[in-house]
């Protein structure tokens, strides 16, 4: 991203800070005593608090602060943490998103319901004993926030170093170190090592280091909460001092003594002034300097969220269109490569066709990297649902525990973006129309609470998602009457289980009793269908009656190439998606001259429904004398599709009809050949629906 | 949007003239990216004939509209002077590239905005909706397409028609 705007930098930090704060309030209802979450929910919002007010989103830092004074009742162990404190702190959560997106007084308005609300349920839970510390007190710095506490006493050695370019990026050392003196009692000594002599010296760089002797009753994660912003660059050491070093130093204080300190060899000047011009005789070898806090960090979460800064320093962000700008390039150079490729076969010079070989390797290896720049681990969707279904829980009083396997599983990000509303609608069904209430679960003897899971996994060239639930399953009877009562099927018609499933897609189609605010209403169901069929994905449903449904999502990895077996019928070519393909057949001759009502095929002893594409494509030039025929399948249905002649297989980078042919449902979209011609590829999906409706009409007919 | 108000205040419009079955007419050149010679052409089975094919303009798949189904003309042969004129168009608030079959490509000229006239609402052979306004260079009169509404209108029903005609009486 060029971040030409700060404020956009702030909007997607906090973004990812929001998506971490919701992650770990949701964890903290399950482990509500983990201190680690705590404080990751305390920085979260200290850090939303603190660049909110830095980039000017002052609604934010304000509200974000009383959230985070309750936040740290709770972290001091002064409130205990209740289910009502963390359902208000998701909501303040969604606020505090409103804030930044919907900037403005409306939105304002609302906050100071929700603080109402963080004060009561922190007054419930604490009975009254801390709750005048999270009232309005309108000093952002978090100081003033902690109450006397009874910690005891401790002396600390804080040594410390910024960056060079620290306050060219905006920290300014003294108010760090007054912020770090208001602790307690503090003994500043600069050292001034490092700081190069007068005609070297940048006077915007920062050269000093300092060695703080504090003493105070504050928690050591106190004293690393000053540095929080600029912990990532800096040298921080923070070290509890010996009993005669704290009693020498915090009794007298201060004569300037020169104190040898164990463990470390360095001689170092102690001095009562934090002055830049104190004389630094001892030099401080680089070892000494280079130790970091979490060496002796007692909280693994410091080292977690130390492995998190890492992972983003070896990464940039992209805006998303440019590399569907990068992907549009190299399919277009993938094009004009396989046109080199047919013009270098026809060449007999045998450089150019050792060229023309280098530049196919080059560019398929380009390809599939910059496929997988697109590739996007799915657990940033999975993420999104645990909410979803902690709220749902909440509102139709269900137990429900999610479990999801497989976050690592990646996809392509258009494809994972398009997958949200279709698996919310999965899973909000599964919830209301699945899962029986908890009472009826025990008189059938399972636990009480529903388990719905969340998994993805790789096939071949395939992703599998599947929503399972251990509901009550899917009622058979009851979805082949209602679907009779409809018109969608006529009555008495046998179909299979998944046959029988599928009819749940139909629009309209909802077999709920009752219609609640969640579901039944038939709407939904039918979008998933689109929004899959879309994704040239499918849909299985497996249902065990009493014992819950499966819904598996089969997507491809990519939107943006597929393989294709090209095809010619009449004078035009199409490209039929080779996954789809089973096989490729000669049509017998004799089935060629019969009459076009009985269009079937033994396929090994199997009928197969074939469609004439001449017919459907009403093509004008003379079939050739051997027809083939295109076995494909989608789902478990195959159809046959008779074309002229099969060309060979081709990659093909697939390019989106417009809005302007949209209505045309023969074609999944369009690609360019290598002479440079387009081609259609063909959705098989609705041929294979169109071979089917032919198929039942002539069982109707006899 | 897109009536003879756009233009005040300028003292001229570009207009690339173009011929359909031996009428002129023009587009505004702004929204105009390229003029191609006839290349292959792609059928879609089963579109609507008036944007049956599909072309290949530098790696994009582009539709490509016969305006002469619009203007009740007849269909003829490809000739050599037959060309694509590819442009852009505003479809319920999206952009999209279009090419334009044209029987011929005349050229870029300036017309005078003082002598643009309003569409008439009878007395032409099209429907009014489709012509944007009326320019004039010399003593020829040429009918400047309303780009947009020609390809907006693609269902061929009446309703659209009195929609649109109900559209101008109101502004």
């Amino acid at each position: 991203m060029t971040a030409n705007d700060p404020s956009d930098t702030f909007r997607q930090e906090a973004q990812e800070l929001l998506e971490q704060l919701e992650q770990a309030l949701l964890d903290l209802a399950a482990r509500r005593d983990d201190q680690d979450l705590i404080d990751s929910t305390f920085r979260a919002l200290h850090t939303i608090k603190g660049s909110g007010s830095m980039f000017g989103f002052d609604a934010v830092a304000a509200f974000t602060h009383y959230v985070e004074t309750a936040f740290d009742l709770v972290r001091k162990g002064v409130v205990p943490l209740s289910t009502d404190i963390l359902t208000v702190a998701l909501t303040a959560k969604d606020h505090i998103r409103n804030l930044i997106e919907h900037p403005g007084p409306e939105v304002e308005s609302q906050g100071s319901a929700i603080l109402a609300n963080l004060e009561r349920v922190i007054d419930n839970a604490s009975s009254g004993n801390a709750a005048a510390s999270s009232s309005p007190a309108d000093d952002p710095a978090p100081a003033p926030v902690f109450e006397p506490a009874n910690a005891p006493r401790a002396a600390w050695r804080v040594r410390l170093r910024l960056p060079k370019d620290a306050m060219a990026t905006g920290t300014n050392p003294l108010l760090l170190l007054d912020e770090l003196a208001a602790l307690g009692d503090a003994t500043i000594i600069a050292n001034t090592d490092n700081v190069p002599v007068a005609e070297e010296l940048d006077p915007f760089e920062c050269h000093i280091g300092w060695e703080i002797r504090l003493i105070t009753d504050r928690p050591k994660s106190a004293i690393e909460d000053v540095f929080l912003f600029v912990l990532d660059e800096m040298e921080l050491a923070i070290e509890p001092l010996t009993d005669q070093e704290a009693a020498g130093n915090g009794a007298a204080g201060i004569p300037a003594t020169e104190t040898s300190i164990e463990a470390a060899p360095v001689r170092v000047e102690a001095g009562p002034q934090a002055t830049p011009d104190t004389p630094a005789p001892a030099p401080i070898p680089a070892p000494a300097r280079s130790t970091i806090a979490p060496a002796a960090a007692p909280e693994p979460r410091q080292a977690k969220t130390e492995a998190a800064a890492q992972k983003g320093m070896g990464s940039i962000r992209v805006p998303a269109e440019r590399l569907d700008d990068l992907m549009d390039r190299v399919g277009e150079l993938v094009i004009a490569q396989s046109r080199l490729k047919q013009v270098a076969a026809s060449s007999t010079d045998a450089q150019v066709k050792s060229i023309a070989e280098e530049i196919e390797r080059l560019a398929l290896e380009l390809r599939d990297t910059t496929m997988g720049v697109r590739m996007v681990p799915i657990a940033s969707l999975f993420g999104r649902f645990r909410r979803l279904v902690h709220d749902l829980a909440g509102e139709l009083g269900k137990e429900i525990i999610l479990t999801t396997s497989g976050e690592e599983t990646e996809l392509d990000k258009t494809v994972i973006e398009r997958l949200n509303d279709p698996l919310v609608h999965l899973i909000r069904n599964a919830i209301d129309h699945g899962l029986e209430p908890a009472q009826q679960r025990v008189e059938n003897g399972k636990q009480s609470q529903g388990n719905i899971r969340l998994a993805a996994r790789h096939t071949g060239d395939k992703v599998l998602i599947s929503i399972s639930d251990d509901g009550k399953g899917l009622d058979r009877n009851r979805i082949q009457a209602k679907a009779e009562e409809n018109g969608l099927l006529a009555p008495g018609t046998k179909l299979s289980d998944s046959e029988l499933f599928q009819i749940i897609f139909q629009p309209g189609f909802s077999t709920a009793q009752q219609v609640t605010n969640l579901s039944g209403r038939g709407v939904g169901m039918d979008v998933v269908k689109k929004t899959i069929d879309a994704l040239r994905g499918t849909i299985d449903i497996t249902s065990t009656p009493g014992a819950g449904t499966t819904i598996t999502l089969r997507l491809p990895l990519t939107l943006a190439i597929i393989d294709g077996l090209l095809v010619r019928v009449g004078a035009g070519r199409y490209v039929i998606p080779l996954s789809a393909v089973e096989e490729c057949v000669e049509l017998p001759a004799e089935e060629d001259g019969r009459s076009r009502g009985r269009n079937f095929l033994n396929i090994r002893g199997d009928l197969v429904p074939f469609l004439r594409l001449r017919d459907l494509f009403n093509a004008t030039q003379a079939p050739d004398p051997f027809q083939k025929v295109v076995i494909v399948s989608s789902g478990e249905t195959r159809v046959g599709l008779v074309v002229d002649q099969v060309i060979g297989d081709h990659q093909t980078v697939i390019k989106s009809l417009s809005k302007l042919h949209a209505k045309v449902g023969t074609f999944s979209g369009a690609t360019i050949l290598g002479d440079g011609t387009v081609a259609l590829i063909l959705e098989i999906a609705h041929l294979v629906a169109r071979g089917q409706q032919r198929d039942e009409r002539l069982r109707a007919t006899g | 949007m897109t009536d003879i108000t756009a233009w005040q205040g300028r003292d001229s419009i570009e207009v690339l003239t173009l011929e359909l079955q031996g009428e002129t007419f023009a587009l505004e050149a702004t929204q105009v990216y390229e003029i191609l010679d006839q290349t292959s052409v792609t059928e879609v089975p089963g579109s609507h004939p008036f944007i049956s094919g599909l072309v290949n303009v530098r790696g994009k798949v582009v539709p490509l509209a016969d305006l002469r189904l619009k203007f009740g003309m007849e269909q003829t042969a490809a000739t050599i002077d037959t060309r694509i004129v590819v442009t852009d168009i505003v479809l319920d608030g999206e952009p999209i590239t279009v090419g334009i079959l044209a029987d011929k490509v005349n050229e870029v000229t300036e017309l005078t905005a003082a002598v643009l006239q309003e569409t008439p609402k009878i007395g032409m052979k099209w429907r009014p909706e489709f012509i944007r306004c009326i320019g004039k260079r010399g003593s020829e009169f040429i009918a400047i397409l309303d780009i947009d509404r020609i390809f907006a209108d693609n269902d061929e029903t009446t309703s659209t028609h009195a929609a649109s005609a109900l559209e101008q009486s109101a502004a």
